[in-house]
């Protein structure tokens, strides 16, 4: 299977999911920011978003997504540290136009996972998974009054930022370096996708951040609107 | 003197494959700005050989930047810091005085240390072997002019045929990735009608050959092309990609 | 010295019989072939991987022969001809411009000042056709026009635009080309390719080639190969010179080793002094850089007229771009109105020679002339120019620190460039194995093709001919010719390599190694090598004399005695030994610094890449003898490097071609 055996094919893979992911947090980003407009219509969305049969195939989907690409991430960076052999360069430079991002992107990657997890602990374990197992299970507003609330905040806020700066750089070259992989990049449109990647990370970046910031906030009672 | 620098020459020394390799400076003393590096490495073998010792072995050949035979990772980047040059063609002029330059070979695991800087790059032979021409017989050409090229696709793959086979991009690449190398000929290829009828299996036997060679996978870093002393650009990749994906589906 | 040099008898160069115009075609009708069945059983050793070497190896293979390919790189893509910038010529007449064969074998015999050999420059010609073909069906990507079809420029020597050219890479494209094709063959197993192998030493059975005897650059141990034939594409033996334009590793080792076992070595003064190349800087150059002839279609060479504003240059007072169009000097435009800046490479050197010994040199040494783009730029704009030579000028750049394309002043109005500094430099051998029109030497069973052999380009070459002649000679001279050596060999089995003869050669190659390291004494290989260069060049360069020859042989007696007393070669060979992989060369460059030496000796004449001194008109230009010396000398080997060679002379005979005194001025 050319997917898994040719290194072209390996990085499809991991563009495809890549991009599936990068929508993913794209629409995660939009329908927090609907708790800026009022809890109400949050509280809404996770309703919707509950144990239904569609959010759960969601979530397999969306599952089966991290873990294919998180797997593939360490697969192809064992692979790729093994052909550069034993011996490293004792001295080495960053050549002119090479992002950092792009030389450390698994770095990123877990950083993204380690903020991921607190996230999952936070939100999806008292939501979804009691609901699966048949338990009661939180409302929305309240996981998030628990978690950017008093007697967490100071841990949840930087853990997220760090987490959202780091998708950022993540997503900086991950987004253009997936279409590059998939033949839809020439001299016009590598600049062009750079260009798209840099907006799109911001954006998406900017809108976690604000959305992080405001419940803060809110839930400390230094802001109520 | 005006004209002329010192600097110290960390250099990996390592007797043969098998022996462990370690690192050796050694002293210049007024060179004078106009001598090329490698002929500073000349003068650095002349005064190893007056005092009895084995010269340092490099590879080089044309000295004129299009063989692609000399190699070198000068101050962490391969054919030195200037950029669209080899390192013969690179100069001393570019260095400070009393500078120290780190001289390493190539690091790959598809490059072995033959000894000292220079390294086997026979992997590259190999992957031009698999599928890195057109199939035809000797004789069997037609008319020069029979077909029509346009200027702006001949321009594109002389741009790709370009590459000269030295192998930075596989060391510059954090990956060991030979894509650049494979790119600019499958893209050659791609871009003319020549190479049209077998392009499916060239892509892929060239490809092929690559990652069973042991190269790495590409993550896009870029650096490849950033070091390129011909400038090989990265879209050739995204080509690669493109005949790749598009000949796989197609199976 | 005159006595050393015995005459002996008239050698046969198997010209076929027929009108000129005809002969390779009569020779292909009849000459004989070997079945795809027998092919199989015959096997042939492809010494170089040049144009020459890697497009007969591709080609010999494809037809069904066992091929052995050795090179001195770490792979086969890397021989000289890679740095062939200029272009490739063939007789198309795709410009319209009144092109044909016969123009391409006339520029072809003029440009080589009527000392080749007329049957197979007319083969040449004939054959540059197929090869545009073939290289544009193997995917070379030549330069191109608007409507799609193959653009041409013109160089030195032609009134025509029958040059093919890929950027100023030409010779990388076509390379990677023959490599392409040679590829194939290696992967099909067809050809075996060996690289960094040098060859020691040919294996003689019963009188003929049938093998060799090569060294694994990376061991240092030696091994043997048998083979039907052998054919050799070593390139020539500039490096002689010790800085030319050649890469450091083009030796003249596997020539010199068959002109031991008995192949006549022709014409070896006629040594190509390239008009364009960066000038020399320092004591620690190790080579010269060519600047393409391909700059002198828009560059015009000028030093000052006033002697005073050359001393001002020199004494680094002034810049070129300070002395305004009036007080230059366009001495090509002057002495050769008709062809100006376009004369052959011979002619072009001469004269920046002149200028130089005159005192109009215009860098610190005196030893330089400038070719400027000022005029060019004018006219079609910088982006043109760039186009056109862009990269070269990037290289020039990153070598001497100076922008060709750079404004570096205005004068009365118009616009004055930077202008590039050049100065001739040794660039092509000429002279060669002898072989005759099948390209054999005078050894059986051996072959020399490409830059190596001797036969196209009589005493001077013209531009883009030399990748003409490598290709022709590979891929559609020598698969024919050697087949009717081979139609007989069909009988004789594979030699074991047990055999005495092979055993006999690589003891006495060990031998050589042994004592090359036993010698113990001072000096490296390269400050050796570097006092053979300044003697060649100072007695055996671009003017010579009988004095300054016979000084020269003396030099290199004593050059040869310091290289056999007080060689000092580091390491040992258990491994890798660069510098006794070099003294092997430089062995031979002594002897053959000395046969160039003779020959020009013998040669009481000028002729292209050959200047006598004694020998020239009231204006300087070569003077020809063609009574006495309208022949090719060739040398023949007295069984030790310290014994002067006999001479073999083949006359030549013209019979499509009048001879003529060369004329570029109208």
């Amino acid at each position: 299977m050319w997917l898994t055996n040719s290194s072209v094919g390996r990085k499809i893979v991991m563009s495809v999911t890549g991009l599936f992911l990068v929508l993913f947090v794209t629409f995660h980003a939009l329908m927090n920011l609907v708790a800026l407009f009022g809890f109400k219509y949050y509280e809404a969305i996770c309703e919707f978003l509950g144990a239904n049969w569609y959010a759960l195939v969601g979530t397999l989907v969306l599952a089966a997504g991290f873990v294919i690409h998180i797997c593939y991430a360490f697969w192809l960076t064992l692979q790729n540290r093994s052909a550069r052999g034993d011996d490293r360069y004792a001295v080495s430079a960053r050549p002119k136009g090479v992002s950092w991002a792009s030389q450390n992107m698994l770095v990123l990657g877990l950083i993204v996972v380690c903020f991921m997890v607190l996230h999952l602990i936070q939100f999806w374990a008292n939501m979804q998974l009691p609901e699966i197992a048949g338990k009661t299970a939180m409302k929305g507003v309240q996981a998030l009054a628990t978690a950017f609330g008093p007697q967490w905040w100071y841990i949840t806020l930087p853990v997220y930022l760090l987490g959202f700066a780091a998708l950022w750089f993540h997503i900086s070259h991950g987004f253009w370096s997936a279409f590059q992989t998939l033949g839809t990049a020439g001299d016009k449109w590598i600049p062009r996708w750079k260009c798209a990647a840099m907006w799109w990370a911001t954006i998406v970046f900017l809108l976690f951040a604000v959305e992080a910031v405001y419940f803060t906030l809110h839930f400390n009672g230094i802001i109520n609107c | 003197m005006d004209n002329a620098i010192s600097f110290k020459l960390k250099i990996w020394r390592q007797a043969s494959p098998q022996e462990k390799g370690r690192f050796e400076t050694y002293e210049l003393r007024d060179i004078p700005t106009d001598t090329s590096f490698l002929e500073a490495l000349d003068i650095l073998n002349e005064q190893l050989i007056e005092k009895g010792e084995e010269p340092v072995a490099f590879d080089h050949d044309c000295r004129e930047g299009i063989c692609g035979m000399c190699s070198l990772y000068i101050n962490g980047h391969p054919h030195g810091p200037a950029t669209g040059a080899t390192t013969c063609q690179l100069y001393v002029r570019r260095f400070r005085d009393g500078e120290t330059i780190t001289v390493e070979p190539w690091r790959s695991a598809a490059f072995p240390v033959i000894k000292d800087l220079m390294v086997n790059r026979n992997a590259l032979d190999q992957i031009q072997q698999a599928g890195g021409y057109v199939s035809f017989n000797t004789g069997g050409a037609q008319d020069a002019n029979a077909i029509p090229i346009s200027k702006v696709d001949a321009d594109e793959a002389m741009d790709s045929a370009s590459c000269i086979g030295c192998g930075a991009c596989v060391a510059a690449c954090k990956n060991g990735s030979a894509m650049l190398f494979v790119a600019a000929k499958v893209s050659q290829f791609a871009l003319l009608p020549q190479g049209k009828p077998e392009a499916k299996r060239r892509v892929k036997a060239m490809l092929a050959k690559m990652d069973e060679l042991g190269f790495g996978n590409c993550t896009n870093t870029g650096a490849c092309a950033a070091e390129c002393p011909k400038n090989i650009k990265l879209s050739n990749i995204s080509r690669l990609n493109r005949e790749f994906v598009s000949a796989k589906c197609r199976d | 010295m005159e006595e050393k040099i015995k005459t002996t008898a008239v050698i046969d160069s198997k010209i076929p019989e027929g009108p000129v115009a005809e002969k390779w075609t009569n020779y292909k009708a009849h000459q004989k072939l070997v079945n795809p069945a027998n092919k199989r059983r015959l096997d042939i050793i492809v010494v170089g991987t040049g144009l020459a070497g890697a497009s007969a190896a591709a080609t010999l293979g494809e037809m069904g022969f066992n091929v052995l390919n050795f090179c001195i790189q770490d792979s086969p893509r890397r021989a000289h001809s890679i740095a062939a910038q200029g272009g490739i010529n063939a007789a198309k007449n795709y410009q319209n411009d009144g092109d044909s064969v016969y123009r391409l074998f006339y520029d072809t015999v003029k440009g080589g000042d009527y000392r080749a050999r007329e049957a197979n420059v007319y083969r040449l010609a004939e054959v540059s056709n197929n090869i545009s073909d073939q290289c544009v069906a193997q995917g070379v990507p030549f330069a191109r026009e608007y409507g799609g079809l193959l653009a041409n420029r013109s160089v030195g020597g032609a009134q025509v635009s029958r040059t093919f050219y890929a950027k100023g890479q030409t010779g990388q494209q076509l390379l990677l080309g023959a490599y392409s094709s040679l590829n194939r063959q290696i992967k099909s197993g067809k050809v075996k390719s060996f690289n960094r192998y040098e060859m020691q030493d040919v294996v003689m059975i019963d009188g003929r080639a049938r093998g060799s005897i090569a060294k694994n650059l990376v061991t240092c141990k030696l091994e043997r190969f048998a083979a039907h034939a052998v054919v050799i594409a070593t390139g020539g033996y500039g490096n002689t010179y010790f800085l030319s334009t050649n890469a450091m590793g083009c030796n003249v080792s596997a020539a010199m080793a068959c002109y031991r076992k008995g192949a006549y070595f022709a014409n070896p003064a006629y040594v190509q002094i390239h008009p364009t190349c960066i000038p020399r800087h320092g004591d620690n150059q190790s080579k010269l850089t060519l600047m393409s002839e391909s700059l002198r279609n828009d560059g015009r060479i000028w030093v000052p007229k006033d002697i005073e504003d050359a001393k001002k240059l020199q004494a680094g007072q002034i810049k070129g771009s300070d002395i305004p169009e009036e007080k230059r000097d366009y001495y090509l435009e002057r002495r050769y109105p008709a062809f100006g800046n376009l004369v052959p490479r011979d002619v072009a050197s001469r004269a920046a020679k002149e200028r130089c010994d005159k005192g109009f040199g215009v860098n610190n040494t005196g030893q330089a002339v400038f070719l400027d783009f000022s005029e060019a730029i004018n006219r079609l704009g910088i982006d043109v120019i760039r186009q056109r030579y862009g990269n070269l000028f990037d290289m020039y750049e990153e070598i001497t620190d100076v922008n060709p394309g750079e404004k570096a002043s205005t004068i009365a109005g118009v616009d004055y460039y930077n202008p590039m500094m050049i100065y001739p430099a040794i660039h092509y051998t000429m002279g060669g194995i002898w072989v005759d029109y099948e390209l054999q030497t005078s050894v059986k069973g051996l072959f020399a093709i490409g830059e190596c052999n001797f036969s196209d380009h009589g005493a001077n070459r013209l531009g883009a001919s030399a990748l003409m002649q490598g290709l022709a000679d590979g891929y559609f001279v020598l698969p024919y010719t050697i087949q009717n050596y081979l139609s007989d060999q069909i009988t004789v089995p594979r030699f074991s390599t047990d055999r005495p003869e092979f055993e006999e050669a690589e003891e006495r190659c060990q031998k050589e190694m042994d004592q090359l390291m036993a010698i113990g004494g001072k000096r490296s290989v390269d400050s050796i090598h570097k006092e053979l260069g300044n003697v060649m060049w100072d007695y055996v360069g671009m003017g010579r004399t009988k004095q300054s020859l016979e000084t020269a042989l003396e030099k290199i007696k004593d050059i040869r005695k310091e290289f056999e007393t007080n060689l000092f070669v580091p390491g040992s060979q258990d491994g890798m030994n660069i510098e006794l992989d070099k003294a092997f060369r430089l062995r031979d460059f002594i002897t053959m610094g000395e046969l160039i030496a003779y020959d020009a000796l013998n040669r009481e004449e000028s002729c292209g890449g050959h200047f006598r001194e004694e020998h020239q008109t009231e204006e300087g230009e070569a003077k020809r003898d063609d009574e006495n010396f309208f022949y090719v000398a060739c040398w023949q080997y007295n069984g030790d490097d310290t014994k002067a060679p006999s001479l073999i002379k083949e006359p030549l005979h013209y019979e499509a071609i009048k001879v003529q005194t060369r004329n570029y001025k109208n």
